[in-house]
């Protein structure tokens, strides 16, 4: 079979310093990729490339078996989700016209209905109306989190994701994300935070250089 | 890609300007403001504003739009959500061609339509009214773009005002000449439609081009 996304001799520097060299690994559905490392050791550079934001870098990346410097770049825009650092939110909208527009730049419409369910999902039911400049930086976090379940995709490239978030909202985020790798999908994450055993869970660790 | 996702992706560039009053107003107020201030400078001879008055609206409107187009990508790029729109599956031209055109509608539309009010204020005959409403409207829609090309290559930049000034003013040039001129002839009693379908061209030809100049150049600044 073939892999969802496969790396082969990846190496990457930033501002002249290596920060991995040779890096292989291979995920296929149902694998959870944990990628660890010091502060400054390239986790989000490295998740970065993988989403197709920073381009200097040597090696293979295929995903589908397809390269992602050519055809398979697109085929990957349309079924994974990234979560950086900040959270994509236009803090003068209401948490509704927020997740329509990203939902429209996923090329898919939903409904009012379908956003009130993913809220829902993430702790936010009653909240669709309000401005995201009035939430708490927790319950922005939880708004950029319902996207992952509003536009279904098979990769979710997750940079820092337990950010802002309290203790019961790290668990059901774990929750989630066991889930949707039990359905097949495939996640990386980098994260500091202590990830509970979850099946297929990996580690990759950066900052050996 | 259909209408209604077009018009969903519109309709948020619109809402999120909409919501920001200050910034909308701003570019406005200062047109309204220096053009108000001419004739305190100039002093109030009519012969002399009437003269004057084209070149001063346009000199006027482009600088109003440069001052409108400084933060065009600044806050989606702050904020994480030009991310999100690079990597979308939607094409980059039709994001940012919908992105230029929220900007002209909430800019350059406006000033268009509050410039008969300031042509009046300044004495010019009233001839020139209608030429003045289709320079302008073409001339921003034109200004605009190339606003935008300039602002997605130094939205990357910590100070990227003063650059942005610099890439983007002698490309600004050529509109500005046929712009005013098309003005001036209609005023002067001439035929101002070859100024007007020179601006007409550029405007069709920026409509086309620039998405790709302006996806372009996001995709640079941000692959660091």
């Amino acid at each position: 079979m073939v892999p969802l996304l496969d790396i082969q001799g990846l190496s990457f520097a930033r501002d002249h310093r290596a920060l991995a060299s040779d890096l292989a690994f291979s995920l296929s559905p149902g694998d959870i990729l944990r990628v660890e490392g010091p502060n400054g050791s390239g986790k989000t550079t490295l998740l970065r490339i993988l989403a197709g934001l920073f381009t200097d870098y040597e090696g293979e990346l295929c995903y589908r078996g397809q390269p992602l410097r050519g055809s398979g770049r697109h085929t990957m825009r349309s079924e994974s989700h990234f979560l950086g650092h900040q959270s994509a939110l236009k803090l003068s909208l209401t948490a509704l016209e927020n997740l329509q527009w990203l939902a429209a730049l996923n090329a898919v419409r939903v409904s009012a209905k379908e956003i009130e369910t993913a809220l829902n999902r993430v702790g936010l039911r009653g909240y669709e109306e309000v401005p995201c400049r009035q939430l708490s930086a927790g319950q922005q976090r939880r708004v950029a989190l319902a996207r992952l379940f509003l536009v279904p995709a098979s990769l979710w490239l997750l940079d820092e994701p337990f950010t802002a978030l309290d203790r019961q909202a790290v668990s059901e985020l774990e929750g989630w994300i066991a889930a949707f790798a039990a359905e097949g999908g495939v996640v990386v994450l980098t994260t500091h935070h202590a990830l509970r055993d979850m099946d297929g869970l990996r580690s990759l660790s950066l900052g050996a250089l | 890609m259909n209408l209604g996702l077009c018009w969903l992706l519109l309709r948020r560039e619109l809402l999120v300007s909409l919501r920001r009053r200050s910034d909308l107003a701003n570019p406005l107020f200062f047109f309204l403001i220096v053009c108000a201030l001419f004739p305190l400078g100039l002093g109030p001879s009519p012969v002399l504003l009437a003269g004057m008055a084209p070149g001063i609206l346009w000199i006027v409107a482009l600088l109003s739009v440069l001052m409108a187009s400084d933060g065009l990508f600044r806050a989606d790029f702050d904020d994480g959500t030009l991310e999100q729109v690079l990597l979308s599956p939607v094409s980059l031209y039709l994001t940012s061609l919908l992105k230029v055109l929220a900007h002209w509608l909430l800019s350059g539309l406006p000033l268009t339509l509050l410039s008969p009010v300031l042509a009046l204020m300044l004495h010019m005959p009233s001839a020139g009214i209608p030429a003045l409403l289709a320079s302008l409207g073409l001339g921003t829609l034109v200004l605009s773009f190339i606003a935008a090309i300039g602002a997605a290559l130094t939205v990357g930049l910590k100070r990227g005002g003063v650059l942005l000034s610099l890439l983007v003013l002698p490309l600004f040039v050529p509109v500005l000449i046929f712009g005013s001129a098309a003005v001036q002839r209609a005023v002067q009693g001439m035929d101002s439609s070859a100024p007007l379908a020179l601006l007409g061209a550029m405007a069709a030809l920026f409509l086309v081009v620039a998405p790709l100049a302006i996806a372009g150049a996001m995709r640079v600044s941000h692959d660091q």
